[in-house]
């Protein structure tokens, strides 16, 4: 659909968004994938650890029990797989299977 | 009754920036606009102001001070001269492109090296390229009644303003000025609605990195990109002339004093010796003219009040009828000739209007420019041009050039 | 998430697809940051990271307001808000200045010098990624002696990280503290303590930088750690004059086990060109400024 509309602005005001740079997951060349069984908060059934959360510079993993983590805009850093105290979390080529 | 006072030129600026109530006004010293920073301090911790004085550590940072503050949708007020202009002259383009409605006053000093204090334009022609708009005053009376009416304009085109004067032979001579009445003031400029908006209420990034090309947003509205935002710049200069003029003509409505709008002329009508200039030299030109036609020579003057943007348009049709012209300024574009110069021969481009043009480069770093002197350079001139010298290389006058 | 199990702030402000680069020590903490902040606060910044990671027209990744300036005027675009918001009575909104080390070090260090002495009331936020990051790894006068950067390419810096701590400590605060990327939460407790102080506030965060620093992106917060670890960085706040460790510094302080900086140093490719003597030469300051530290938690 082609909007007609112009940019009415004078001066450069920008809004925000989702997805500034593009779908920022095609950056990765290996991306994060989390065995529940071994990820703590899954195993206790109830909210811990996290620090996948915490530490993820992009704010892509949500703390929730299964874990779940945005491939679409994951840079594949690696960081949630390094600092992950369970090692539930392997960084995987991009292109091969999960695990 | 008005009220009449004799006052320096930084004094009457000082009182245009109170009478416009100003709300954030950040300033540095620097010689010779030191006392309107003093004054205004004066009349905001005396409480006549009500308004915060921000006291910068630099020139660069008043104006980013004036900015952000702007952007928030104060209005504010800095002044500066020479050296300090040049320190926040990045600070210039990127008021411009913002298109925030600072107003400025320059009071004209000469720039170093070497070192000068005293009065030249150089400081304000050398920013002409920035996107302000810029008024030069030939008396301190202009100077209060331009800075109200640079608000009125600025607010309505969103482009910042900067009002020049001339330093120590405006800004310390006292002249008699009829101050504005604060009601009437209040009346010609209603509140500033800034065009920004920044606040939590809608978040938005200001002036963030533009690309070259033009980018969709989210909705597929293709937003501009650099040169969009900028050639929106240079259409706003272009559609404020109409607005200065319509200004100048309200505020002569409401307050009886007309200071011509984009240009002043005077004994034009039937003048062939035209002399062109800016604020004070422009005036001292009128006594020149004087001179000249009690010598027999039909002389008149036309002063550029706005330099940018420039009056295309005017300068034409005040020189129509000319036969020759010289244009006395105090500032050059090294490497070529006079700004004005330059931009007046191009105005003449693509009419039918041919006249020589004699450029007198005048008053550097403060040396005294005498209206005799004035008179006799065009005198000179009338005598070359009769003998076929029609566009001399530009003479510096009163200066030793051997 | 369940429950609030780090008690912080669970609104993210910075939305996914921004432009920072993988792994980056700037982005983890400027989301607790923003998270600290919250909603009423207007940030405004220089030519940096920053400017990239909040994207270009028309989109912007962070759902704050915020406003671009010139490289050396940060903390006096900071006044102007400040100013301008008072003036059209919006003093519910705090001001925040945030720019990285060559923004606060070198070409900002006047203006924030003059915004920090005139008491203007905001918070002034210096991420520290030791060198002109966006631009490509220039030196800046916060690249610490013996690093490799595009503009001490051979030879290494050679002078040591200018202390910026304690030219901000004479400026008289009412708080000043330092933060580092990999402990968030001890960065979210002070900027929410410091966004209810008055008058000027310097924020000091560590920040690691992959590609500038030499590492792979997976190993930000393990590199983040070891600088407090070694005592390269000391997690402190100090409000009213009072100094106070926080955090896993205060732990080392307490247990007296920091590590050797050669743990830190030997991680890093900017530092594979560092000199013996250089290296004593930190591992020197190191120490002596730690026993100055402890020196002052105790007094």
């Amino acid at each position: 659909m082609i909007v007609k509309k112009k940019d009415t602005n004078i001066s450069a005001m920008a809004t925000p968004a989702v997805g500034e740079a593009g779908k920022t997951g095609d950056w990765r060349d290996m991306r994060p994938v989390c065995d529940h069984s071994k990820c703590i908060p899954s195993v206790k059934k109830k909210a811990a650890c996290f620090l996948c959360w915490l530490y993820c510079p992009e704010g892509v993993i949500k703390a929730t029990i299964p874990l779940e983590i945005d491939l679409e805009y994951c840079k594949g850093c690696g960081i949630c797989a390094e600092e992950c105290p369970g090692k539930a979390i392997t960084m995987v080529n991009e292109g091969e299977k999960n695990g | 009754m008005a009220e009449v006072q004799i006052m320096t030129g930084n004094q009457a600026a000082a009182l245009g920036a109170k009478l416009s109530h100003v709300q954030v006004v950040a300033a540095y010293p620097i010689t010779p606009q030191t006392s309107v920073t003093e004054m205004l301090s004066q009349l905001i911790e005396g409480g006549e102001l009500k308004a915060e004085y921000i006291r910068v550590e630099s020139e660069h940072s008043a104006l980013a001070v004036c900015i952000s503050a702007s952007t928030v949708g104060a209005r504010v007020f800095t002044s500066t001269s020479s050296q300090g202009l040049l320190y926040m002259h990045e600070q210039i383009h990127w008021a411009a492109g913002a298109r925030l409605p600072i107003v400025m006053c320059c009071i004209n000093r000469g720039v170093g090296a070497p070192w000068t204090i005293f009065n030249d334009q150089q400081d304000s022609i050398a920013q002409r390229d920035t996107g302000w708009i810029q008024i030069y005053c030939r008396d301190n009376q202009e100077i209060i009644d331009s800075i109200i009416q640079a608000y009125r304009i600025a607010e309505s085109v969103y482009v910042p303003v900067m009002i020049c004067y001339d330093g120590f032979v405006m800004s310390h001579t006292m002249m008699p000025v009829e101050i504005p009445d604060a009601e009437s003031v209040s009346d010609f400029l209603p509140p500033y609605k800034p065009h920004t908006i920044l606040s939590p209420d809608a978040p938005m990034n200001i002036n963030p990195v533009l690309f070259p090309w033009r980018r969709a947003n989210p909705e597929g509205v293709l937003c501009d990109g650099y040169m969009e935002m900028r050639y929106k710049l240079q259409k706003a200069l272009d559609e404020s002339r109409d607005v200065i003029i319509s200004a100048s003509r309200e505020f002569a409505g409401a307050f009886g004093r007309d200071h011509g709008g984009m240009l002043w002329q005077y004994k034009t009508d039937d003048a062939e010796m035209m002399l062109v200039g800016m604020g004070s030299v422009a005036s001292e030109a009128t006594t020149a003219a004087d001179m000249l036609r009690s010598q027999g020579i039909k002389a008149g003057v036309v002063g550029i009040r706005v330099f940018r943007p420039f009056p295309k348009e005017d300068v034409r049709a005040a020189f129509r009828k000319a036969k020759a012209v010289c244009i006395f300024e105090k500032g050059i574009s090294y490497g070529y000739e006079g700004a004005l110069c330059s931009e007046i021969k191009a105005a003449f481009y693509a009419t039918d209007i041919r006249l020589p043009i004699h450029n007198y480069i005048c008053g550097l770093g403060g040396r005294d420019v005498k209206a005799r002197e004035l008179a006799e350079a065009a005198r000179s001139s009338r005598d070359a041009i009769a003998a076929g010298d029609m566009e001399p290389a530009p003479k510096w006058l009163n200066c030793f050039t051997g | 998430m369940p429950e609030n199990l780090f008690k912080v702030n669970i609104e993210e402000y910075m939305l996914p697809g921004q432009r920072a680069c993988q792994g980056c020590g700037l982005s983890l903490a400027y989301r607790y940051v923003l998270k600290a902040l919250r909603e009423n606060t207007i940030v405004t910044f220089p030519a940096c990271c920053l400017t990239v990671l909040h994207g270009l027209y028309p989109t912007t990744s962070v759902t704050i307001p915020a406003l671009n300036c010139t490289f050396a005027s940060t903390a006096a675009s900071a006044s102007g808000l400040v100013a301008g918001l008072n003036a059209v009575n919006r003093t519910d909104i705090t001001v925040v200045a945030i720019a990285g080390d060559g923004g606060t070090f070198d070409m900002g260090i006047q203006a924030l010098s003059g915004a920090a002495e005139r008491g203007t009331d905001f918070i002034y936020v210096c991420y520290d990624n030791e060198g002109y990051m966006n631009t490509g790894t220039q030196r800046s006068s916060a690249t610490p002696m013996g690093a490799l950067t595009s503009t001490t390419p051979v030879l290494t810096k050679q002078q040591p990280k200018k202390d910026m701590l304690r030219i901000m400590e004479a400026h008289d605060l009412p708080y000043l503290a330092t933060t580092s990327s990999a402990y968030p939460i001890d960065l979210y407790d002070k900027f929410v303590k410091a966004k209810r102080i008055k008058g000027a506030r310097y924020m000091h965060i560590a920040v690691p930088c992959p590609p500038g620093w030499g590492y792979a992106p997976k190993d930000t917060v393990r590199i983040g750690r070891l600088a407090v670890e070694t005592g390269i960085v000391v997690l402190f706040e100090i409000e009213d004059g009072k100094f106070r460790f926080t955090g896993r510094s205060k732990t080392l302080a307490e247990k007296g086990n920091k590590l050797p900086v050669i743990n830190y140093v030997e991680r890093q490719g900017r530092f594979r060109k560092m000199s013996i003597e250089q290296l004593r030469q930190l591992q020197r300051w190191v120490d002596t400024r730690w026993n100055e530290y402890l020196r002052r938690a105790e007094g």
